[in-house]
């Protein structure tokens, strides 16, 4: 007989997903089918049981080839290689627990690290942004009872957050929404016609990276004052009816992607998305929300804001924390060479970060804490192996609305694989022992 | 018609469902290279280059290179606009700059698309490693 897990939460992106249903063999070790989830989320789930999954840590050997080592000496490695540093770049987070991320930090403060998260290639320039001007939010629920006017600037959810449209933004029926995609009306602002514009009322095809003008352009258009013919690509005519589109909804929503904090512009396109939404809240209820992609990139940033008051980008080796974008950032540091050590964990940045900055990786003292083989693994010195959250493993979450949810385990994970947590445990004790600081 | 050897385009990254799934189901794969070793182009900058869809291309910039599969767009039209899925082929070729905000200029990079049908789309391992010089 096989057994069915229920309200399972989807450990892919922040949309959080809480009504997963898995299908898990009579001994409950093994997966056998994921129901509700989109296609993204059954494939995390279901390569968790891959048959090649690496099931020990490895340390990599003057000929390139790996060669199995045990939980403890790759701890040891680990802790050397941080207390050996002058300024250890300590980067991920995004793909684990908030637990485990408040291990980590004071792992973080005895070595003196830099933590840095995902956002810094995701939603760090919003952050920035909400330092700025602040940010007049709400949560999803609040978007699937009430919004009847929902854009979706420089993000494609039907891609990047597939069940977001369903659940929550587009299509969901909420108690003042009783009729789903009918009661709202959903314009998507982007420099392609995606597959989110084709279910939207209104496609806006801004030029690429002159978001910054159109948003601009709307705040002008809400007081009905003057504007240029065309505005980046778009006529002046369909500014002032999207402008009054928007006025003439009972409760707004914007959601923003990655197509205003990649492009030129960054955190000031996100400064006058919010001043837009603030001036909507003259003729009625906006709010703004960032579509965040980890699934815990928002906890990282919740527990690195309650532990240092910085969400991202925090320095902690004058002792204290500081937090400049920029100068204290992944990227910045990596690439300046200002970093003579690499702990990654939770993320890929060998996939997803520039390759300047990935040589610099290949080129330090180096250890990733992955469940899979990626190429930050390839070019680290040491592949640390561990238990997924969220799928072998609980632990806590934020939704990208800032929601806390309690992840759930599913099965187990393979026989003597330890969970990140632990791991980070054993790296704290050999660095309390190395600095000399009591257990 | 005359054929350009090159052309410029405007270069911008993010995810597909298929980068995310081939992701999730092991970068090491093939298939992950299949969904964003390639780059979509405007059937018109197709036509300028006289290349077939679906063959091997050449992309450039200030920051680097990489070859990757050239393919119809699927989700256009957008006539001088470029995407790559993100990842490390398009990661080989992005604006590094971050204008002080941590944030690479992932969005936006001038890149040039040649023919280089005899040359190999390389999976992520082998790509990063050829790069960092840990394998010919």
């Amino acid at each position: 007989m096989t057994k069915l897990v229920t309200d399972i939460i989807c450990p892919f992106c922040g949309t959080l997903c809480d009504d997963i249903e898995v299908e898990v063999s009579d001994d409950g070790k093994q997966i056998l089918k994921v129901m509700n989830a989109c296609a993204i989320g059954a494939e995390k789930f279901l390569h968790a049981q891959s048959p090649d999954r690496i099931v020990r840590p490895r340390m990599k050997q003057e000929d390139g080839s790996w060669k199995e080592v045990t939980y403890d000496e790759a701890a040891q490695y680990t802790a050397k290689i941080l207390c050996d540093a002058k300024k250890p770049l300590m980067y991920g987070w995004s793909s684990t627990s908030c637990e485990a991320q408040a291990t980590g930090h004071m792992i973080a403060e005895l070595v003196g690290g830099i933590v840095d998260n995902t956002a810094t290639v995701c939603h760090g320039p919003s952050l920035i942004a909400v330092h700025d001007v602040g940010i007049p939010s709400c949560t999803l629920g609040e978007v699937k009872n009430r919004a009847d006017r929902v854009i979706f600037w420089g993000c494609n959810p039907a891609h990047a957050h597939p069940r977001h449209m369903s659940r929550y933004s587009i299509f969901s029926r909420g108690f003042f929404t009783t009729k789903g995609s009918k009661s709202r009306k959903v314009i998507v602002v982007d420099p392609r016609p995606t597959d989110t514009a084709s279910v939207a009322d209104y496609h806006v095809q801004v030029e690429q990276g002159r978001d910054y003008e159109l948003l601009d352009a709307m705040r002008v258009a809400l007081q009905e004052g003057p504007l240029p013919e065309t505005v980046a690509g778009v006529p002046k005519e369909k500014i002032y009816e999207l402008a009054r589109l928007l006025k003439s909804g009972r409760f707004v929503t914007i959601f923003f992607g990655m197509g205003v904090t990649h492009s030129l512009g960054k955190n000031h396109n996100i400064d006058i998305a919010i001043a837009l939404t603030s001036d909507l809240n003259k003729y009625t209820k906006a709010a703004i929300i960032p579509m965040r992609g980890h699934y815990n990139v928002t906890g990282s940033g919740q527990v690195l804001g309650w532990q240092f008051g910085f969400p991202f980008c925090v320095d902690l080796s004058r002792g204290f924390a500081r937090y400049n974008p920029g100068e204290s950032s992944a990227n910045d540091l990596l690439m300046r060479g200002e970093v003579d050590a690499s702990f990654v964990i939770g993320s890929d940045p060998g996939s997803h970060f520039p390759f300047k900055s990935v040589k610099k990786i290949h080129d330090l003292p180096s250890v990733c804490i992955d469940p899979h083989m990626t190429p930050t693994v390839a070019v680290s010195k040491c592949h640390v192996p561990v238990a997924l959250v969220g799928i072998e493993i609980g632990g806590s979450c934020y939704r990208m609305d800032n929601v806390p949810i309690e992840s759930r385990k599913v099965v187990d994970p393979p026989a003597g694989m330890l969970t990140d947590g632990e791991f980070l445990e054993l790296v704290l004790a050999e660095v309390k022992r190395i600095k000399g600081v009591a257990a | 018609m005359i054929y350009l050897t090159k052309i410029t385009v405007n270069l911008i990254t993010g995810r597909t469902i298929q980068q995310g799934v081939s992701m999730e189901a092991g970068k090491e794969k093939e298939d992950y290279m299949k969904s964003c070793g390639i780059i979509e182009l405007d059937a018109a900058d197709i036509a300028q280059l006289g290349i077939w869809k679906n063959s091997n291309v050449r992309v450039s910039s200030d920051f680097g290179t990489v070859v990757v599969k050239a393919i119809p767009t699927t989700q256009g039209p957008h006539p001088g606009l470029a995407w790559i899925p993100m990842g490390p082929w398009a990661n080989m070729v992005v604006d590094t700059n971050t204008y002080s905000t941590g944030m690479p200029t992932f969005k936006g990079t001038r890149v040039t698309v040649e023919p280089a049908e005899n040359e190999k789309v390389l999976s992520s391992i082998d790509l990063v490693l050829v790069a960092c010089g840990d394998k010919e």
